[in-house]
């Protein structure tokens, strides 16, 4: 699903190196996890696949189901499939939820040639997953992610995500700030949505969410590369004995 | 390089004879107190002197083509629709500031007394002489707005609207330009009486040139809703001027949507005169290259617990430049005052500008008052994070605008005329994706 080649990327205003030859496979219906320490490249990785702006990428290859994508714009990527559930999701007063996710679901139905979600039936849709993540209307109706609290904004990226249905998604440390309960209805959410056809590549720092969502893959990133990995026993490796001796393996 | 102030006053006084000798004596029979009213403006006007590049509050906009001979030609748009098509209202036509009776609904429909200004001038009606010029002269301390002087001493046409009870729909006056010559003027006298509520409704460039002057007395308890929208041709100018009292309890909400135009100059000027009393004034103004749009505003509390908002955001891009110039005087024993006031602009490149000129003045201990202003891009985190849901970033950029001049909008109170003015907005915007 989601080919990452020796993947090179720098700041593009200090032409400082920030991943330096990522190698990461994802298969279609897998669950990858990367963990690492603060600063290590998780969230310049999520933001390269992404396609945001500042960042340039001085070797290696992205491509999604067979597809290039370090070419295509993010709007592109997003129709394409991929998904970022963000570290931190922005606030945007002024524009409400509700409205924001039917354009941006229509716009990728219209990018793909698919027919645009009519007004009731988007209401239906989102009603019906809003319910599942313990989202209230009124948070449906206020401005995208204005006052939530930490968790709400994450449990609104997985609803986007449930209503976006992407097959490639990103999860940059959806469980940070969650509390127990949140934590179990993200990841319902997220297991909701493993099927056969659609992956997952989890950043997060702590084995609290890989007991709900088992990773088949786990990662290890350290100073911009994936130094180690192997199966779940990896993270409970890292949740036990920290990133010590990976770092100095580097170093 | 200063000019001697005396050499500048005889400048403006010069300028106001040219003005006065070029605009004809209004017509009409006219009762003794209107007759004053006209004789007290032109002698005003006189004493003050015309607007002055040089003035402090012209400091920002250029009032020389406001005030010129000749009016400049602007060219009329066939297909400036009235944003306010959907709603239902009693709608009165000006074509070139020439009242059109053929093309309007019937006032007497409107649930609200609606004359001819000529004709209240004419008539010993106490509600109007309290008003005709009187707001207006009021207004001209501490800083004098002569164009207002001006309308006061020559227009002619116009409505004069005496609310008694609470009005079922709103009045539009709907100012059509066909004439690319046409050098406009019109008076709006509004008299609310206490407990009555209305909604008056404003669109249209009305001429190449315009120059209007409202003035407003909402007395205790009633409620006046204004909403206006300029039209959206490039080339007209524009001075207009809201002068409105405000009793005890009442309310004023006064909003205006600005697109395009070369020039505009959108004073309001607002007095508390009885407590707790509320007024909101606020506007959005979007401009694209040669445009240039000024909202000077103030507002003066002489009377306890009220509350005013100054709302104005200008979208601006290709060059066009955006001025506001807002004060809140709050005089002393104007105690437990509310007063906000903020003036945002958002750039959409760097040949754009934006001044502002925000200022407080505060002689009552007991006051909460707030100002801010700002200027600024387009955000390119949000962006991001709508493009990276599949919104195309023309598309996502519109919808950052949109949601930027959304807190004005929001003054709006009906929610009807506010999606009215979104939907104007929307449109604009979207005529100019790329
Ligand atoms: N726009 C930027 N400007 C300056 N430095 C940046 C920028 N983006 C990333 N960096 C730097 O790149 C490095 C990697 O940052 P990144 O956010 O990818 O780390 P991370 O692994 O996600 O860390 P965390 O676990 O704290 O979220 C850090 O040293 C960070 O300071
Ligand atoms: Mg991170």
């Amino acid at each position: 699903m989601l080919e990452i080649r020796n993947l090179h990327v720098a700041l593009e205003e200090e032409a400082k190196p920030i991943l330096k030859g990522v190698d990461l496979s994802v298969e279609a219906g897998k669950v990858h996890a990367i963990m690492g320490p603060n600063g290590s490249g998780k969230s310049t990785l999520s933001y390269v696949l992404a396609g945001r702006d500042g960042y340039e990428v001085t070797e290696g290859s992205v491509s999604l189901g067979g597809e290039d994508i370090l070419e295509l714009e993010p709007e592109e990527r997003a129709a394409a499939g991929l998904f970022l559930a963000f570290q931190y999701p922005v606030e945007i007063p002024g524009v409400s939820n509700m409205v924001f996710l039917r354009t941006a679901l229509n716009a990728q139905r219209k990018a793909r040639g698919e027919p645009e979600v009519s007004a009731p039936e988007f209401l239906k849709l989102i009603r019906e997953k809003a319910a599942e993540l313990n989202i209230s209307s009124e948070m449906l109706k206020r401005p995208v992610n204005t006052g939530f609290s930490g968790g709400e904004k994450k449990r609104n990226e997985i609803l986007q995500m449930a209503v976006l249905e992407p097959r490639m998604c990103v999860l940059d440390e959806t469980d940070s700030g969650l509390d127990v309960d949140a934590m179990k209805l993200v990841a319902n959410g997220v297991n909701a949505l493993r099927d056969a056809g659609r992956s997952f590549l989890v950043i997060t720092h702590y084995q609290r969410l890989l007991d709900h969502i088992t990773p088949d893959v786990v990662h290890i990133m350290v100073d911009g590369r994936i130094v180690e990995t192997g199966g779940p026993d990896l993270a409970l490796r890292v949740e036990t004995e920290g990133y010590g001796d990976l770092v100095k393996s580097v170093a | 390089m200063a000019v001697p102030r005396k050499a500048l006053a005889e400048a403006k006084r010069l300028e106001a004879e040219t003005l006065l000798a070029a605009a004809p004596l209004p017509a009409g029979a006219h009762a003794g107190w209107a007759r004053d009213a006209r004789a007290s403006a032109r002698s005003r006007l006189l004493e003050m002197g015309a607007p002055h590049r040089r003035d402090e509050y012209w400091k920002y906009t250029s009032p020389e083509s406001l005030i010129a001979k000749d009016p400049g030609e602007a060219a009329p748009r066939a297909d400036d629709a009235d944003p306010f098509d959907g709603i239902g209202r009693t709608t009165l036509v000006f074509v070139d500031g020439v009242f059109a009776p053929d093309m309007s609904d019937d006032p007497a429909e409107a649930g609200v007394e609606i004359q001819p200004l000529a004709e209240v001038l004419a008539a010993d009606i106490h509600w109007a002489r309290d008003l005709f010029g009187v707001l207006e002269a009021a207004g001209q301390d501490p800083v004098s707005r002569p164009l207002a002087t001006l309308n006061t001493a020559v227009a002619e046409a116009g409505v004069a609207i005496h609310a008694t009870g609470k009005a079922g729909r709103p009045v539009e006056l709907r100012y059509i330009h066909r004439d690319p010559g046409s050098d406009v003027f019109l008076r709006t006298l509004v008299r609310l009486e206490p407990g009555a509520e209305m909604t008056l409704l404003e669109s249209g460039a009305a001429g190449a040139r315009f120059n209007t002057c409202m003035e407003v007395s909402v007395a205790d308890g009633a409620t006046f809703h204004h909403v206006r929208s300029q039209g959206r041709e490039h080339e007209r100018r524009a001075a207009t001027a809201l002068f409105a009292r405000l009793g005890a309890e009442s309310t004023l909400k006064s909003f205006t949507l600005t697109a395009n135009g070369k020039l505009t100059r959108n004073e309001a000027v607002l007095e508390f005169t009885g407590d707790d009393a509320v007024a909101h004034v606020a506007g959005c103004a979007i401009g694209d290259g040669d445009f240039h749009h000024d909202d000077t505003v103030f507002v003066t509390h002489d009377a306890e617990r009220c509350e005013s908002r100054q709302v104005f955001k200008k979208v601006l891009r290709n060059g066009a430049v955006g001025v506001f110039q807002g004060k809140i005087l709050v005089k002393p024993g104007a105690q437990k005052t509310d007063g906000y006031q903020i003036s945002q602009s958002l750039l959409l490149d760097e040949k754009s500008q934006f001044n502002a000129k925000p200022e407080l003045e505060i002689y009552a201990d007991d006051v909460q008052c707030s100002h801010g202003s700002t200027s600024g891009s387009v955000d390119e985190t949000s962006l991001f994070y709508l493009r990276s849901r599949g919104v195309p970033e023309a598309e996502a950029r519109d919808i950052l605008v949109l949601a930027f001049l959304d807190e004005a909008v929001q003054e709006i109170e009906d929610d009807a005329l506010a999606d009215a003015v979104r939907a104007y907005v929307a449109d604009w915007m979207e005529r100019r994706r790329g």
